[in-house]
């Protein structure tokens, strides 16, 4: 701002300083080459005060952005603190108690088509390890299965079964039966 | 692996290589050692009397305390105490057989070493039938070529044998196995391996997973591959140079094979989905395994050569475990396509599938002993997990353990004894059970949980 400032007090100046060193007035030529000069500055003028405002607007976008972006990522952080659903003996259907917590995934995932996600499938320690991989899997993809539904695109879905192999509690008691026995959304 | 008793040397150099070029993922561990919790009484006994030595050096391994652990462990003989012994003979001329008969001991085991210099030792064993000699008075005659001649027929085994100093473990378990043999009639599994993973606590191990390989009594324990992620379900190949495994060293399940005296592996399969449960044919050039490339998980074999794929099962629900029978014709599967999981059986040939197991809510693991005569499984009656034993003919179901949370059972290749892996104290380890169930034993380790124990071949 103080720059164009002074650039304005110039112009009005210089057309004085001209007047005063020379008594007998400017030729028809000086004064044209003056207006040119004049008319340029105005223009370069605007210009600078055009790519000012637009500096701005793109200023208020980025933070927008920022903005967006750091609400998605509170939301996806929300996410991740409810990733995992758990499951019956022996069974691999998601429970209507965790509708609600997949849908919440499913919606930010529709949302956001560039976050991707691991879905781990896990077991309890009964059974034997090759059985537990098989049916880990079939929990990892009942996950799957109901975020396609709900409009999350394969693409963004990769499934992974650990089986028995990472419990999530150490132990043999139904506690960390129950615990062990899940589904892990894993934000990637 | 044809290797000769000279070529026994071959194996121990062969780990030493494996054991330097793999010295940064060892870690140090406690030795697994077998405590016999059940079975002692209804065993045999013996007497394995101390080989008297003749040298100046010391001796690199006690090799009577070897084979006297090794019959002890087999489940069907009892070695006794030192103490018990009324003498310590060193050949059969010197046996007293009447002090052996009061002690009721039919069978003694007397021999020497005498050191030859140049690390060589010289051995010779013989094995008493103290009965016989009993009535024959150890100079039993026998008509040959119409001429009565001293047969001492008493003596059930004499052996002769030059050996080195890192020979001595090896040759202890030939004399088992010899042993074994003359007094049962089967083959002795006392020279043969076990495969299993270790698992360390995560916050204090940088690689928690462990692959490991020992002898079948857990000596020579010798790390095959350290991760830090998990490693599963090791098979061996049947001339047992190699182990085909799964590895998610790549955050999936994928199957290796691994030379273990020159450490080379080789990833086999990386499909989409689970890559599980591999298992050598009886002639090593095929691989069955579980891919749920197609959908679900389906059993497969692949020829090792070409790298093709067979499928096998075509079914909606899940196929694990495959195991073949002796004859390669056939695999045993798991499989819960009837709601929960239980043992099948398919025919190689002709495709024809059909369960075999009915008692109990759940059968899983299944392996059929190399007679083709039993199915060994892991039986889920009551919520119990136990490993039980299915007679193939009467089809009778007859459980062997009574330890908690039984699981992958694997077989010794003369089928006297099953490995598997168990629950005990809030630990997994390994445990031995012998297929008729009377005979119980621990391996129990201080660091870590053992699970995925898989016995070798006969390794000579």
């Amino acid at each position: 701002m103080l720059q164009t400032r002074a650039i304005k007090s110039l112009i009005i100046a210089l057309p004085v300083v001209t007047l005063m060193a020379c008594s007998s007035g400017p030729s028809e030529e000086e004064l044209a080459a003056e207006r040119n000069r004049a008319a340029q500055e105005a223009a370069q003028q605007q210009e600078q005060q055009k790519a000012a405002e637009q500096a701005r607007v793109k200023a208020e976008a980025a933070k927008k952005l920022e903005v967006a972006q750091q609400m998605a990522k509170s939301e996806r952080e929300a996410l991740e603190s409810k990733q995992v659903v758990y499951f019956d003996f022996d069974r691999s259907t998601v429970k209507s108690d965790f509708n609600a917590i997949l849908d919440q995934h499913a919606a930010f995932l529709a949302k956001n088509p560039n976050q991707k996600v691991v879905i781990e499938g896990h077991c309890d320690s009964r059974g034997t390890p090759e059985y537990n991989i098989a049916l880990g899997e079939r929990r990892a993809k009942s996950v799957e299965t109901y975020l396609l539904n709900a409009g999350v695109s394969s693409s963004q879905i990769t499934v992974v079964s650990y089986g028995e192999e990472k419990p999530a509690v150490m132990g043999s008691s139904e506690y960390a039966f129950a615990q062990n026995r899940r589904g892990v959304i894993v934000y990637q | 692996m044809s290797l000769s008793l000279n070529g026994l040397s071959l194996i121990t150099k062969a780990f030493i290589c494996v054991i330097v070029s793999l010295m940064s993922s060892m870690t140090a561990h406690a030795k697994l050692e077998i405590i016999i919790t059940e079975g002692v009484n209804s065993a045999k006994p013996i007497a394995v009397v101390p080989f008297k030595y003749s040298g100046q050096g010391s001796l690199p391994e006690n090799l009577t305390e070897i084979v006297a652990n090794d019959l002890r462990r087999s489940g069907k003989f009892n070695p006794i105490a030192l103490n018990e012994m009324p003498q310590f003979p060193s050949a059969d001329s010197e046996v007293d057989y009447k002090a052996w008969q009061d002690k009721g001991i039919d069978t003694v085991l007397v021999g020497n070493i005498v050191e030859l210099g140049n690390d060589q030792f010289q051995i010779n064993f013989e094995l008493v039938d103290v009965l016989r000699a009993q009535v024959t008075g150890g100079a039993a005659k026998q008509l040959q070529d119409g001429q009565l001649i001293l047969s001492k027929d008493h003596i059930v085994e004499a052996r002769e044998k030059i050996i080195r100093d890192q020979d001595f473990r090896q040759y202890g378990h030939i004399i088992s196995d010899i042993v074994y043999e003359k007094l049962t009639g089967e083959r002795g599994a006392f020279l043969t391996r076990i495969a299993y993973v270790i698992v360390r606590d995560r916050e204090t191990s940088r690689l928690p997973f462990q692959l490991v390989i020992a002898d079948y009594d857990g000596a020579n324990e010798i790390s095959v591959l350290s991760s830090d992620e998990p490693l599963m379900s090791p098979s061996w190949s049947p001339d047992g140079n190699k182990l085909a495994y799964v590895s998610f060293e790549n955050k999936r399940s994928q199957i290796y094979i691994q030379d273990i005296y020159t450490t080379r592996r080789t990833r086999i399969t990386d499909f989409p989905g689970i890559n599980s449960a591999p298992a050598f044919s009886p002639d090593g050039k095929s691989l069955a395994m579980v891919l749920s490339k197609d959908g679900n998980p389906e059993l497969y074999i692949m020829n090792l050569e070409s790298r093709k794929l067979r499928r096998i099962t075509r079914n909606r629900a899940i196929d694990t475990e495959p195991s073949w029978a002796a004859d390669g014709k056939s695999l045993t599967f798991t499989s819960d396509r009837g709601g929960k999981p239980q043992i099948y059986r398919v025919n190689l040939e002709t495709g024809s599938t059909r369960r075999i197991t009915f008692d109990g809510e759940m059968n899983l693991g299944g392996t059929i002993t190399p007679d083709n005569s039993q199915l060994v499984v892991v039986n889920r009656t009551d919520g119990n997990y136990h490993i039980a034993r299915q007679d193939l003919t009467s089809g009778d179901m007859m459980v062997l353990t009574k330890t908690y949370l039984d699981e992958s059972p694997s077989i010794a290749p003369n089928g006297s004894m099953i490995i598997y892996s168990t629950l005990h104290e809030g630990k997994q380890v390994l445990s031995l059970v012998s297929l008729d169930g009377r005979f119980k034993a621990l391996l129990p380790v201080s660091d870590g949980q053992v699970k995925s124990p898989s016995w070798s071949p006969f390794l000579l």
